[in-house]
Formats: C-alpha cells, sequence, structure tokens
C-alpha cells in the first residue's frame, strides 16, 4: 500500500534518499525539455513557442491520471497524499504577483535552479533575487498575518468545489488539454510568423 | 534559428510531450513513495530560515513562518532542500550528456547583459514574494496541486499565467 513513507515502507532517512532522487529526475526532465533556458520559457509568453504549456500539461495529466488510477485500484491512498492546503486570497494575490517576476525573470524557481547548475548567469541572478525575495517577505510575513491565513478552505479540490465526482473533472481536465494540445501548434505557427 | 541547436555539438531538446509524460510520472512516484508532490520555493524558504538562525536565531525563533521551516532540525534534512539539490544535480548530469553546459547569460538580441540581470534579480525576488503568499511555486502549487485538483492550486495558475502574459506583452521587445 502507498504512499510507502505512510506505510512504514520508508524511513526518515529513506524518505530523504528517496527525494534526492526524485529531485535528480525532475531537475533531469526539465533540462531535457528545454525549460532551463529563459528564451524558450518566454516563447510561452510570446506564443511561439509553446513547450511549457506541453510540458507542464502533459505532466499534470499523466500524474493525475496515475494518482487517480492507483487510487481507483486500492495502490494508493490518496487520502494520505498531501493536498497543498487552499487559501484563496493570498494564492490569488500571490499568483498574480508570481506571475509578473516570472514574466520579468523568464524563469521560474525550479527552473531558475536548472538554469543557474547548466551554467546560466541569468539563472543564478533569479535564484539570488528569489532568495531575497522569500527573505525579506516571511520577516514581514507576521504583520500580515490576517491576510496571509485568510480565506482557508484547508485541503479543497475541484469535485469537492464542484459537487461532482473526481472521475468526471479528471475527464475535464484531460480533455482541456488534449484541445490544448491539438491548438498549440496552430497558434506557435501563427505567431512566429509574425 | 533553432535555439537547442544554438551550441555547437548540443543535442536539441526532447519532445515536449514526451518530457512532459517523463515529468508526469516524476511526480506520480512522488506521490507513491514519500506522499508529497514536488517543490522549488519551499527548499528557499527553509535556506532563508537556516540563515536567519544563524544570524538572529531570536528572530528566527519568533518568526512563525520561518519556525515552522526549521522543524527539520537541520537544512540537510528538510526534504524540499534535498530534492532541490538533487533537481541541481540531475539538471547537469542531463546537460552534460547532451553537451549542452555552457557559461551564457541568455537574453534577447536588444538585451543588455546588465539590463538582462536586473530582470532576473528583480524578477526573481517579486516571484520570492508570491511564493511565500501563495505557499508554493510553479512546482508546488501549479505541478503538484494541479495534478491533484487543488482549488487554490489552479487559482494559482490562473494568476501566475495571466499576470506572465501580460509583462511579457509590456516587455516584448526584450526578447525580440
Amino acid at each position: 500500500m502507498a504512499p510507502f513513507s505512510e506505510f512504514g515502507v520508508l524511513g526518515a532517512r529513506g524518505v530523504l534518499i528517496a527525494g534526492f532522487v526524485i529531485g535528480i529526475g525532475f531537475g533531469a526532465t526539465l533540462e531535457r525539455s528545454g525549460l532551463g533556458s529563459a528564451r524558450k520559457l518566454m516563447g510561452q509568453f510570446n506564443l511561439t513557442d509553446l513547450a511549457v504549456f506541453k510540458v507542464m500539461f502533459s505532466a499534470i495529466v499523466t500524474a493525475m491520471l496515475g494518482a487517480f488510477w492507483l487510487s481507483k485500484l486500492g495502490v494508493l491512498d490518496l487520502s494520505r497524499v498531501y493536498i497543498p492546503e487552499t487559501f484563496l486570497l493570498p494564492q490569488l494575490i500571490g499568483g498574480l504577483l508570481f506571475g509578473v517576476g516570472f514574466g520579468l525573470a523568464g524563469l521560474c524557481p525550479g527552473t531558475s535552479c536548472v538554469a543557474a547548475a547548466t551554467g546560466r548567469g541569468d539563472g543564478l541572478a533569479v535564484v539570488i533575487g528569489m532568495f531575497g525575495g522569500v527573505l525579506l517577505t516571511g520577516a514581514v510575513l507576521p504583520s500580515i498575518q490576517r491576510f496571509y491565513t485568510s480565506t482557508a478552505r484547508g485541503g479543497y479540490t475541484i469535485p469537492t468545489l464542484l459537487g461532482v465526482s473526481e472521475g468526471v473533472v479528471v475527464l475535464v481536465v484531460v480533455a482541456i488539454a488534449l484541445a490544448g494540445f491539438a491548438f498549440a501548434g496552430r497558434i506557435e505557427r501563427r505567431f512566429r510568423a509574425d | 534559428m533553432n535555439e537547442s541547436a544554438r551550441r555547437e555539438g548540443a543535442r536539441p531538446y526532447a519532445d515536449p510531450y514526451l518530457a512532459g509524460v517523463a515529468l508526469g510520472l516524476v511526480l506520480l512516484t512522488a506521490f507513491v513513495v514519500v506522499g508529497r508532490g514536488l517543490g522549488a520555493s519551499g527548499a528557499f524558504a527553509s535556506v532563508a530560515a537556516s540563515t536567519v538562525d544563524v544570524v538572529a536565531p531570536a528572530t528566527a525563533r519568533s518568526n512563525s513562518f520561518f519556525a515552522d521551516h526549521l522543524d527539520a532540525g537541520s537544512v540537510w534534512r528538510d526534504w524540499l532542500v534535498v530534492e532541490l539539490a538533487g533537481v541541481c544535480i540531475g539538471a547537469w548530469i542531463s546537460a552534460a550528456l547532451a553537451k549542452r553546459l555552457s557559461f551564457t547569460i541568455e537574453r534577447g538580441a536588444r538585451s543588455s547583459v546588465s539590463n538582462r540581470l536586473v530582470a532576473a534579480t528583480g524578477g526573481g525576488a517579486v516571484m520570492g514574494i508570491g511564493a511565500v503568499l501563495a505557499r508554493g511555486c510553479t512546482s508546488g502549487q501549479a505541478l503538484t496541486g494541479g495534478a491533484l485538483l487543488s482549488v487554490g492550486s489552479w487559482v494559482f495558475i490562473a494568476g501566475a499565467f495571466a499576470a506572465a502574459y501580460v509583462v511579457a506583452f509590456a516587455r516584448r521587445g526584450a526578447w525580440s
């Protein structure tokens, strides 16, 4: 029965070693896909290269389908997988700020590490800026605690929000992703020509 | 010009769908083995908390955000820090195998090195603010929370991409 860490298969040390190995896989797949390159990432926002959308949504769909079916088969206890908690307003405002920074930097936190590790100086600059931003925000966070913990919804999923079964939401996300994949090539061709 | 073939002998990047499925399998492995998803910004928070703890331990302990990130006892016992160290090593190995390692500062043709570094550092800092408020980034919220169908994560995805499109459009000369 999985998650292994929750059923005593893996101790504290094993969880850390697994984290290191999983990180290697994460870094390698990001690098392979070219997402360690700010120029490639900016192609998403200039609509000339939709690699970010293609990689992210095929990853989300793969992991979502895997988690859904492993749970249906009784292999994975999804109630013991940590779901990021929802805080609607801080996540909306945080998301908007994050996007502003993302558009300026051309790299996100994970891909900036990939860029820095493969020799890109701009990646290192994003890492340093990111560290400063986290440090400063962490320092002032107690003074905006009310906002930070507002609109808390706990582990809140789309099936719960809409009152439909998980299978329906999974199906809709797959359909949206496939439609996006079908259109991606057309969008790229149109904006590359400009 | 094909960017991926920019460097002499560098192999082209993988097919995005194939790389995406591989990334999805890494994420699924994390769910199955350790009961959690991937992350990046949380590791920055842990290192920041440890830094404050060294410089001003009383401040670190009295600040609930930093204190929460000192739970592991040592920064190298923090799962996200170990995972992000793996990310750097995995990226380096992957780039070395594909002959893609090189010291560069990637920027648009009309963008100077200093402009690029200012945008990168400033953008990184603003991203840091956003990631703390949102409790995660493109890894912990978008990929992980997205696959687990978390409402807050999809709110984050919508906000982040909407804002990034606006900024990229306003600065569209920077990468041309």
